[in-house]
């Protein structure tokens, strides 16, 4: 009796002393959680969900924020979101987009007057150019997040639903089936193509 | 007899899980010779004929170029150069249609023939052997060839990316794929030049055997290869594997020719194997020997709806309906044009495109033919696509993953590792086209990748700019602090500088001095207006004195009666008029006596 809760005891004394060992010597710094959740983002750093940067949303949403922020992430990113925290999903506010277009900002050289208020905007430096020199877009570095469109004087920023090529395209769900070939089995059943399609 | 015997050795065949066997269907196509297409009138030249970078143009609008010059040059890494097919001038440099299942136009070059088909200066190397191993691919390189069996790898990178030491060189030469011939009947007529590539190829990756895979369906094939490898008194491996499909597919026909099985996400030389195909070893020769760069391929038309099935040799960029009309193909009968064979092929969305490096096959099925697929019905768990996967996957469980885009649940059933045949779709008997969910499901993890990537790179940007903008305000911090401290510094110099018996300049300095100074100044100059006044002026001055003075004993008197806070400053102004009536009285009687 004595000698089984001695060792209980000590047994005790022993774990707790590890545990609290391990506690001191590999808590993690920060919040684990707000790198998780920043991970999912898409870091264009657009500012639409009222937070300065992905980072400071992420945080925000570790500490209780709204998970339907995000808008250019759109609803797979609230889903999966969502999925992380192990939250009910929430639907997305009425302007924005379930599926967002991705966009590029295109600046129409011929009119910029070279004021740098763009670059300035930029979040993620993709805008090139010096004061009183025209400006352009460095398209691959740009995140699509609006913020250069608004400080531009003269109006000469467009932004451009980004397109498909042929290195980028890829197939979709199937649903027509005119396109399939993986068969060369006769069938017995031809239906017209009209009612497939 | 003996030695012959020696020469030719017939190969152990081993096997691989599943694959199917569809109807062939390539008598249609390989009873004919291979027939030389005319040039054509104009030739369409993509930029994105193979895997990797597409290839910059160096020619512009305008220019002519003679047959086998390089009009578009290969890109460092993964790229492929393009050559004139003919000679001619270029007349435009834009999109044109692809053949491509998106549908979308590519860049490309297009040549108007000038009819002489005149070629650049060629240097043949008739003793290749003379040349080293880089010169040689330095020239393949140049030669913008790529694999002529379907996917389009440039060739050079295959031998220039060996990760072990290679033993085997092994020919494709299955060509498994139903109605396409295009192999065959190359290897029919040309097992000579295939073998001396092969020759050149087994130098470049100095392996010590050479197998050729070959299915049991081409026997006068293979009985060409024997024949040519006497000839040539070239050692080689024949392994004749049965005729199933998809055994031409690259790792299934090294699994089946040496038994090694290529691991997931790794190549052939990994298990020291280079796999080429039979057009492609002899277009290594035509380009080594003969200075030919890759402008044309041997291409099979068949299909119902084509009046003259075969195989036909066409210049790259010519148009598929050329073609097609050259095969005299009924296009009406045809319910689509496929590019490729029936299972990994697709349907052409234009044929105005033009036959590209890597086009094998052209399929111009009538309705009846390659029917329209019926509608598809639920999963019913058969496992029937289990059994033919050739690479062991679990088809139904990745369908049910890609249908409801768990593309981490795919990846997990490794769906990156599926090479797309196409069986498993051929025996659903709920035809469910399997393949079509998995190459969606591939693009979605492609594309989540990418946007992973873009994401990652613009956070560190992001963090960058920050820290710049961070680093920036500090040191202009700095900078405000170094200024105020230099002009403190500039300062305490200056004062140093200048001894302090220099009065006059201390004074000016200091303000509180310089308005005495000032003041002073301004009585002086009142007291000497005061002298000059004349007795008159001075009378009139000692009766406004004598008033104001009245006026303020009154009030002050007021004050004194109500008991008012006033009291005391009404007293001293009372006292300081009375001080300036008594001063104007003195300067009155000062300026009498003057007078008097």
């Amino acid at each position: 009796m004595l000698l089984s809760v001695i060792t209980l005891l000590v047994l005790a004394a022993i774990f707790g002393a590890l545990l609290g060992f391990a506690s001191i010597r590999f808590k993690p710094e920060g919040n684990p959680i707000v790198e998780e959740i920043d991970n999912l983002l898409p870091q264009s750093q657009c500012g639409q969900c009222g937070h300065p940067g992905c980072r400071p949303y992420a945080e925000a949403v570790a500490n209780g924020e709204e998970i339907n922020k995000c808008a250019p992430g759109g609803e797979a990113t609230m889903l999966a979101i969502a999925d992380l925290l192990d939250a009910e999903p929430q639907p997305l506010d009425a302007e924005h987009e379930a599926d967002p277009v991705k966009q590029v900002a295109v600046i129409r050289e011929a009119e910029c007057i070279g004021c740098t208020k763009c670059i300035q905007a930029c979040p993620v430096d993709a805008i090139l150019g010096a004061a009183k020199q025209m400006h352009t877009v460095i398209e691959s570095e740009c995140t699509g997040c609006d913020l250069c469109v608004e400080p531009c004087p003269v109006d000469c920023i467009d932004m451009v639903p980004v397109q498909t090529d042929i290195k980028t395209w890829h197939k979709d769900k199937p649903n027509s089936y005119l396109n399939l070939i993986a068969t060369d089995k006769s069938g017995l059943l031809i239906p017209n193509s009209e009612t497939v399609a | 007899m003996n030695q012959q015997a020696n020469l030719i050795t017939t190969g152990k065949v081993w096997s691989i899980p599943g694959g199917i066997h569809p109807a062939e269907n390539k008598s249609q196509s390989n009873a004919t010779p291979i027939e030389t297409l005319p040039v054509p009138s104009e030739l369409w030249l993509p930029l994105t004929m193979h895997i990797g970078a597409e290839a910059l143009p160096i020619v512009k609008v305008g220019d002519t170029v003679c047959k086998g010059e390089l009009i578009a040059q290969a890109q460092t890494g993964i790229s492929a150069s393009v050559h004139a097919p003919t000679s001619g001038r270029i007349t435009a440099i834009k999109p044109h249609p692809f053949a491509h299942e998106s549908g979308l136009d590519a860049m490309a070059i297009c040549i108007e023939s000038d009819g002489l088909d005149a070629w650049r200066k060629q240097t043949p190397w008739k003793d290749w052997q003379q040349h080293s191993a880089e010169e040689i691919l330095e020239r393949i390189h140049n030669g913008g060839i790529t694999g002529l069996g379907g996917a389009g790898f440039p060739t050079d990178i295959k031998y220039r990316n060996k990760h072990a030491a290679v033993h085997t060189l092994l020919v494709n030469a299955a060509e498994c794929e139903p109605y396409i011939t295009a192999d065959d009947v190359l290897i029919r007529y040309y097992a000579k030049e295939i073998l001396m590539g092969a020759q050149i190829s087994q130098m470049l990756c100095s392996a010590e055997t050479i197998i050729i895979g070959i299915e049991d369906n081409k026997p006068e094939a293979a009985q060409a290869f024997r024949e040519a490898a006497k000839e040539l008194n070239l050692p080689v491996t024949l392994t004749v594997v049965p005729t199933k499909y998809p055994s031409g597919g690259e790792k299934q026909l090294i699994q089946l020719t040496t038994g090694l099985e290529v691991p997931a996400k790794r190549l052939p030389s990994d298990v020291g194997v280079l796999c080429q195909n039979v057009g492609t070893l002899r277009q290594i020769y035509r380009t080594v020997v003969h200075d030919e760069p890759l402008i044309s391929r041997i291409t099979t038309v068949t299909g119902k709806a084509v009046n003259k099935p075969g195989n036909y040799e066409v210049l790259i960029g010519t148009s598929i309906e050329t073609l097609l009309n050259q095969a005299e193909a009924h296009l009406k009968k045809a319910e689509r044009v496929i590019m490729g064979g029936p299972m990994m092929g697709f349907a052409i969305p234009d044929i105005a495109a033009p036959i590209v490096k890597a086009t094998n096959c052209i399929l111009a099925p009538t309705k009846k033919e390659l029917p329209v697929p019926m509608f598809d019905n639920p999963c019913i768990r058969c496992g029937m696509c289990e059994q033919v996967c050739p690479v062991n996957l679990l088809p139904q469980q990745m369908l049910w993953a890609s249908r409801n885009r768990q593309l981490d649940n795919a990846a997990l059933h490794s769906l990156p590792d599926c090479i797309e045949c196409g069986a498993c779709s051929f025996v659903c008997p709920s035809n469910i086209p399997l393949v079509q969910y998995f190459r969606y499901a591939k693009g979605e993890i492609r594309q989540e990748e990418q946007d992973n990537r873009k994401a990652e790179q613009a956070r560190i940007r992001f963090e960058n700019r920050q820290a710049r903008q961070e680093r920036e305000k500090i040191e202009k911090e700095e900078r405000r602090k170094a200024r105020a401290e230099a002009a403190a510094k500039a300062l305490a110099a200056k004062k140093e500088a200048q001894p302090e018996g220099a009065a006059p300049a201390t004074d000016a300095e200091d303000p509180i001095k310089a308005a005495l100074a000032r003041a002073a100044a301004k009585k002086q100059e009142k007291q000497a207006s005061a002298a000059s006044k004349s007795i008159d002026e001075l009378k009139a001055d000692v009766e406004k004195a004598k008033t104001k003075q009245a006026k303020a004993l009154e009030r002050l008197a007021e004050a004194e009666k109500e008991g008012s806070e006033m009291v005391n400053a009404l007293r001293k102004a009372a006292g300081k008029l009375e001080e300036k009536t008594k001063s104007a009285e003195l300067a009155l009687q000062q300026a009498q006596e003057q007078s008097n």
